[in-house]
């Protein structure tokens, strides 16, 4: 009696050893749903979904205090995979954060622009060039198309332009073929 | 001369429809048809990114000049196919399935063809880079279809050379005999081209792989061999079977090695050109010609089918009605019927990746029968030349469970068509891998843009951060620095307080003492 007890809690003093040995060692850092949240959001970074970035945006979902449905950009693609990842069910996007537009860059039309570095600052990315009384220049391939430069503009000399389709981005079609009508 | 050969598993033995196009020599596309009225030749020809355009609209060119700058290493250049003008520089139509244009020359002929001056390269003398750039600057590319630049391939690997070199002249896919006539006609550029890869290479062995449904072209070429001494360079005859002419296949055929998954045959000592590529390494080189022309057979629903060189920018329609297409013809497919896309118009230009025009019609390529559901029964697994399992890659493709497509090595799909030609359920497979591959390469994308801009935003956020410390800790100095000097000046005042006092004192002192006294 007195040896069975002894060894199971021998047993339960080198497990709880292992566990906390664990513990220790292959730590966590940081939170893993708050990063994998974040690796699905598009990181437009244009705060429609109301927090001031897709960072913050995955933290308060993975807190518990946003709904998955607030991010336009992701579209309904990127809801799905945040409810798959979350086990919830996919919802239709929230209409007062916005609609999914297709995918667009911002143009500066050049001979309007005044050189003010407003849409400098206003940038997320980093991804208009340009000085003061200087024209200002657009980024293309950094643009993520979030739209945070058009309303500081004071002369609203930049439009959003949509990406076009080209032969290198073209996808081959989902194969839809016609089901054969039977004869009667 | 017996060498042992091995086998690749799978391929299927579609009839093959050469004969037709055999009967005639390789025409001059100059010679027998009037001058088109213009060309257009795309800028974007290869592998890799697109070339800069060099040239503006009102331009004259000379034939062989440079109008496109390779951009980058993974790039090719593009030079103009005639003399004469530049019309414009704009979007055309591209010979691609999607019907989408991109950037093109366009090149209105003088009529003249005449040279840019041209001089062959001393490439004996000179360092493998600058052979590599040459070549580059020469716009050879794979001409096998995947039009991969050739500089890149040019490399003797990591130990320094290479074991074999395999030159490819399969042509396994059916009605293709580019690569045939050119070996038959033109054995000594081919022969000569796969000399300068060997040197270039360091090839400890060369072998010529032809299919053996093609004795002719293996007789001329071993009598070319002979003929012109060349050493440490073989022609092997390859049993006849589609895909023969893949290049893992060929090297599996001719050495027994298998490149496995992940690796390049360059990491086993094995590299794999084409004939046409081999002689306009040659041209390229020996001559100093860039490649402004390929040959390419005209086939399928035409009188009289035929190969023909043709310069890059000849529109299609030029080159087929030499031939005589039959009143029924609807389509134009790039490629043979197994790997082929079809051309969005019959005016779209002849690119570097056109080995061959193969006219369609109603009656050749009959609508395919419905799709019926798979039965998993295998067929597609035995015929698969990459060992992959189609059916799971169509399940998940399907589905639309990419990752798990991944993980059945999507990516090593070389698309011959196989399991779709032996399916009996009629699944047009290769279109369920080309729809998950695009997917997949647009998901891509759009992720590794999503990391740059979440780097490119947390880096934002940290300038702005350490911005405001820098203000902050500039404005703590200054405000340390006006107080120190605040209290120096009250220190000063104190003093000279003091002194007031002490004058005041003084004088004090002096007027009680006169006062007394």
């Amino acid at each position: 009696m007195i040896s069975a007890l002894l060894v199971m809690a021998l047993g339960a003093v080198i497990l709880g050893a292992a566990l906390g040995y664990a513990a220790v060692r292959f730590r966590v850092e940081g939170d893993p749903l708050v990063e994998k949240i974040d690796g699905i959001l598009p990181q437009t970074q244009c705060g429609q979904c109301g927090f001031p970035g897709c960072r913050p945006y995955a933290e308060a979902i993975a807190r518990g205090e946003a709904d998955i449905n607030q991010c336009p950009p992701g579209g309904e693609e990127g809801i799905k995979k945040l409810a798959d990842l979350l086990g919830r069910e996919a919802k239709p996007l929230s209409g007062e954060h916005g609609i999914e537009k297709a995918k667009s860059v911002a143009v500066i039309v050049e001979n309007l622009c005044i050189g003010c570095t407003l849409c400098i600052q206003a940038c997320p990315v980093d991804a208009i060039v340009g000085a003061a009384k200087q024209m200002h220049t657009v980024i293309a391939t950094q643009c993520t198309g979030c739209e945070l430069c058009l309303e500081p503009c004071p002369v609203d000399c930049i439009v959003m332009e949509p990406i076009a389709e080209s032969v290198e981005s073209w996808k081959w079609q989902y194969p839809v073929f016609e089901i054969a009508r039977r004869s009667a | 001369m017996s060498r042992r050969l091995f086998n690749f598993n799978g391929g299927v033995k579609p009839p093959y429809n050469k004969e037709a196009s055999l009967g005639e020599a390789i025409a001059d596309f100059f010679a027998v048809a009037p001058m088109p009225a213009e060309f257009v030749i795309p800028l974007h020809q290869s592998v890799g990114g697109p070339p800069h355009p060099l040239v503006k609209a009102g331009e004259t060119v000379k034939k062989g000049q440079l109008i496109g700058g390779p951009d980058g290493n993974v790039s090719s250049a593009v030079h103009a196919s005639t003399s004469g003008r530049v019309k414009a520089v704009e979007m055309r139509l591209m010979p691609h399935t999607s019907g989408l244009s991109a950037l093109c020359v366009v090149i209105e002929p003088d009529g003249k063809d005449e040279w840019i001056d041209h001089a062959p390269v001393p490439w004996r003398s000179m360092s493998p880079g600058e052979v590599r750039d040459a070549l580059r600057d020469a716009g050879v590319v794979g001409l096998g279809g995947a039009v991969f630049p050739s500089h890149l391939k040019v490399n003797p690997g990591k130990q320094g050379h290479l074991d074999t070199l395999v030159i490819n002249g399969a042509e396994c896919e059916p009605f293709i005999t580019c690569d045939d006539m050119q070996m038959r006609q033109r054995p000594d550029g081919i022969i000569k081209g796969a000399a300068i890869l060997r040197d270039l290479t360091q090839a400890k062995q060369v072998l010529i792989g032809i299919e053996d449904n093609k004795p002719e072209a293996v007789a001329i070429m071993r009598a070319a061999v002979d003929r012109l001494q060349a050493e440490r360079i073989e022609i092997v005859a390859v049993p006849t079977r589609y895909p023969a002419g893949g290049a893992k296949q060929l090297i599996r055929v001719l050495t027994g090695i298998e490149v496995a998954h992940g690796k390049r045959s360059t990491d086993y000592g094995v590299q794999c050109f084409n004939t046409g590529t081999a002689h306009a390494i040659h041209d390229a080189l020996e001559l100093g010609r860039p490649m402004i022309s390929r040959i390419l057979t005209v086939a399928g629903n035409v009188d009289r089918p035929r190969n023909f060189e043709v310069r890059f920018g000849t529109p299609m329609n030029d080159v087929v009605a030499l031939c005589g297409a039959r009143p029924d013809s609807d389509r134009y497919i790039m490629g043979g019927p197994m790997m082929g896309y079809r051309m969005p118009a019959e005016t779209v230009p002849v690119v570097k990746a056109t080995n061959c025009i193969l006219v369609g019609s109603k009656a050749m390529f009959p609508p395919p029968p419905p799709e019926m559901p798979c039965i998993r029964c295998g067929e597609c697994a035995k015929a698969c030349p990459s060992d992959l399992a189609p059916f799971e890659l169509f399940w998940f493709s399907r589905a639309k469970i990419f990752g798990k497509a991944q993980e059945y090595h999507l990516f090593d799909c070389i698309e011959c068509g196989c399991c779709a030609y032996v399916c009996p359920a009629n699944i047009p497979l290769v279109d369920y891998y080309r729809f998950a591959k695009s997917e997949i390469w647009a998901r891509e994308n759009e992720k590794s843009a999503a990391d740059t801009a979440r780097e490119r935003y947390e880096f934002r956020l940290a300038r702005e951060e350490r911005d405001k410390l820098e203000k902050a800790a500039r404005l703590a100095a200054k405000a340390a620095e006006t107080k120190a000097k605040l209290a120096e000046q009250q220190a000063d005042s104190a003093a000279k307080k003091d002194l007031i006092a002490a004058a005041a004192a003084r004088v004090a002192d002096a007027e009680n003492k006169t006062n007394a006294s």
